[in-house]
């Protein structure tokens, strides 16, 4: 890539790189793309990718094999989108060499269409003339942030500014002053996606008021919300974009210096940020002068080591800092002493992502979007018993049934619908009675829960809420960093009754302290993550009160998880004394002659559940 | 020099004495020779002025910043709930079986550790495990073993 000097100079370049693609497209039959985000390559995407471009060459087709970010589609990996010239692109699921095969040979040599085909059910936002911005009609998603994932080659820096990129960065530098960008910000209403849902517009005021000749742009992709995964797809998919909104940032705030905090638990997004990064650095997109002004930005990048609280912004900074990542109180807040001492201002991922976006297509035109005050859309990673797992893009105020049974599919082997969990460990659960209720900020806070980053886990009939609060909980314990007592100690005393009462020794005293003890801990705890953290107690308490009284009262778990409430039986009549149960029990609870009914010693059991897996007459009982 | 010496000295010399240089020598050590030792982080202390105690605090804090020592392979399987949801104490127990060895332990060859880990962003394809920087998704206790007897068969 050539440096870049000068706005012209970058629509020179995006014009001539519209140019070479319209003439390739010309030259190609047929352009496959193949989603190469984590998910697609351990699903064997890069095995698939080399099969196409093997294949389509000995088969004499003119064609160019692309690699892209996710799609979206993760339950249906490997996926590849293939476009027949002038015809409108179609995607594949579940392609393995066979289905690859099948698709030259009929789909793309034929035009005949093949198994497999996934219907495409979002449509994107964009502000490029050569595709136009057509929304369909029945599509419930708009993407907003993850416009480019599995649009773009995410390894390549042309194929990002012939989608517009860096155009909304040349845009703030050539025509806004810092103050007139941040007020575009505040009026879009955007607000931090990570989970604080603070108005975005209005901490980078914050900051660019705070004096110092010093200041820093955090990202912060330290994702560590169980069930939250958007923020590796947007890296993985769409790195440009973040690198774009925080040089717009940087500008905004009149800072010089950026850094992203990222976990170390994603190699590839590391790899594919660094590259990015070396890309924008050589098109002078990233340095001194760019684009031929006197705005000066570099961005570097931090490693997180495997620690869930260094996602609160203080605590992370601390950890940039070389220190344990332990949060402090809030005031100062960051935009006034952040990093080193230095107004810092910290956007998450997904925020960033959404903000070249805002300055490309109108803070007006973000603001259509959604309710009355939660504007533009959100991603949520679907994940847990749902059919169609995967990340999804939503205009706010979307309903959860419109969000799990008609883009998520649905409960996974038609089971019923329980609950579904959003904000991770700092979120409750929502039930069947929720799911008309819009999703936005306020409505999920009321409802006892919140928005979090977006992660979704779908619970069905078979999963114990009482157990699902003490895996949240035991997520907690051990992601508290020990700062402050109530979250030290309270978390760890509502897990141990938790524990007994999924063991079946709880009384209702127990339920009585587990309540009062959730709000101790709520109110009195230092940060976030402990104010936070019995919320998936407290929404399970209110939501299945009656599992938590079923626990107690009468030993019972009705989903049959709580093993040490469960008891095995030998059904008589269909026992023919096979002895195959009797012989695998490893503590010999089961007697009987041969080929008569067998019967369980319940004072030897000890629930271990062979006797069920061994029996093949479905003998074997559990109440 | 002793070897841990030097590489501690080219760390220093790479990211510079500063406090904010911490974490990223600390990792450097742990890419190296897998685990944080008495050794190294004595030696960090001194080059950066610090007490070892300040050091050793801040290494202990993370999870990925071990300070016992560590097989050559690093398996970390998700304990989160949608892995759990999903079977991950099938595939824990499968994998302790064939290496002989508990969650916290490493082999007597020092060639595997089993570790568990909080959330490592696959819930959709859970459960999943890490085999130092390599993701496995979509685990079945039979899919685990095969992955890591390929693992095993490498040694």
């Amino acid at each position: 890539m050539i440096r870049i000097g000068s706005m012209a100079a970058l629509e020179d370049i995006r014009k001539q790189l519209l140019q070479e693609q319209q003439t390739k497209q010309q030259e190609n039959q047929v352009v496959v793309k193949v989603a190469l985000a984590t998910c697609g390559i351990a699903s064997g995407a890069r095995d698939i990718l080399q099969f196409f471009s093997a294949e389509l060459e000995k088969r004499n087709i003119e064609a160019a094999v692309l690699q892209t970010g996710c799609m979206g589609y993760c339950y249906a990996e490997p996926t590849v989108e293939v476009c027949r010239r002038g015809q409108e692109p179609v995607i594949f699921g579940y392609v393995d060499e066979k289905r690859a095969d099948d698709i030259i040979e009929n789909y793309i040599k034929k035009g005949v269409m093949v198994d497999g085909l996934i219907p495409k059910n979002f449509s994107t936002a964009c502000h490029c003339e050569h595709e136009p911005q057509a929304v369909p009609e029945k599509s419930k998603q708009i993407r907003i942030a993850l416009r480019n994932c599995g649009v773009i080659d995410p390894a390549s820096i042309e194929d990002y500014i012939l989608h517009d990129g860096y155009h909304a960065l040349a845009d703030v530098l050539n025509r806004m002053t810092p103050e007139e960008a941040i007020e575009e910000v505040i009026a879009s209403g955007l607000k931090g996606r990570g989970g604080g849902g603070f108005l975005t517009g209005q901490k980078w005021k914050l900051t660019r008021q705070s004096q110092s000749a010093q200041k820093y742009v955090v990202c912060n992709a330290d994702e560590g919300d169980p069930g939250a995964f958007m923020d590796r797809s947007i890296l993985e998919g769409d790195p440009h974009s973040v690198i774009e909104a925080m040089a717009i940032c940087a500008y905004c705030i009149g800072a010089g210096q950026g850094l992203v905090y990222i976990r170390a638990e994603y190699p590839l997004a590391i790899d594919r940020l660094l590259h990015a990064i070396g890309q924008a650095r050589e098109a002078g997109l990233l340095g001194s002068h760019i684009l031929g002004t006197d705005f000066h930005f570099d961005i570097s990048l931090r490693y997180g080591a495997g620690a869930f609280v260094c996602g609160e912004e203080t605590a992370l900074i601390h950890s940039m800092e070389g220190h344990r990542g332990e949060p402090t109180v809030k005031p100062p807040f960051p935009s006034e002493a952040g990093y080193l001492g230095k107004p810092t201002n910290v956007n998450n991922v997904e925020t960033f992502a959404c903000i070249p976006l805002i300055f490309r297509l109108g803070a007006a035109w973000f603001n259509t979007i959604g309710t009355a005050n939660s504007k533009g859309t959100k991603v949520f990673a679907l994940a847990g018993k749902i059919n169609k797992v995967g990340l999804v893009e939503v205009p706010m105020g979307t309903t959860l049934r419109d969000v799990i049974f008609d883009i998520g599919g649905g409960i996974q082997h038609d089971k019923q619908f329980k609950a579904v969990q959003t904000g991770g460990p700092s979120g409750g659960c929502l039930t069947a009675k929720h799911l008309d209720t819009p999703i936005d900020y306020e409505n999920l806070t009321k409802a006892g829960s919140m928005m979090g980053s977006g992660g979704m886990i779908v619970m069905d009939e078979d999963d114990c809420m009482v157990s699902v609060a003490k895996y949240y909980l035991d997520f907690t314990v051990e992601e508290s960093c020990g700062k402050c007592s109530p979250c030290r100690i309270g978390n760890k005393r509502l897990h141990e009754i938790l524990e007994k009462i999924t063991r079946g020794e709880g009384s209702m005293d127990d339920l009585n302290k587990l309540r009062n003890l959730a709000h101790v801990v709520k109110e009195t705890s230092l940060c976030g993550l402990g104010q936070s953290s019995p919320n998936p107690v407290l929404s399970t308490m209110e939501n299945f009160w009656e599992e938590y009284l079923e626990h107690v009262s009468d030993k019972k778990c009705r989903a049959g998880v709580c093993k040490a409430m469960m008891k095995y039986f030998i059904l008589e009549e269909h026992c023919v004394g096979c002895m195959a149960c009797a012989r695998n029990c490893p503590v010999n609870a089961i007697s009987g002659e041969k080929k008569m009914p067998h019967t369980i010693d319940q004072s030897i059991c000890i629930k271990c559940g062979v006797c069920f897996e061994k029996c093949k007459f479905n003998a074997i009982e559990i109440r | 020099m002793s070897r841990t010496e030097n590489l501690v000295s080219e760390l220093v010399e790479k990211h510079g004495r500063s406090r904010n240089s911490l974490m990223p020598i600390l990792q450097g050590i742990v890419q190296e020779e897998r685990f944080l030792s008495e050794e190294a982080m004595i030696e960090i202390a001194r080059e950066l002025n610090l007490s070892t105690a300040d050091v050793f605090g801040t290494a202990s804090f993370y999870t990925f910043l071990d300070t016992v020592p560590r097989g050559k392979n690093i398996i970390r399987v998700c304990k989160t709930i949608s892995c759990h949801m999903k079977g991950k104490d099938e595939v824990i127990e499968a994998l302790e079986a064939l290496l002989k060895i508990k969650v916290g332990e490493t082999t007597h060859d020092r060639n595997f550790t089993l570790l568990t880990a909080n959330c490592l962003g696959w819930c959709h394809k859970g459960p999943v495990m890490l085999i130092n920087d390599e993701v496995y998704p979509e685990l079945t206790p039979h899919k685990a073993c095969e992955i890591l007897e390929a693992y095993m068969k490498a040694q």
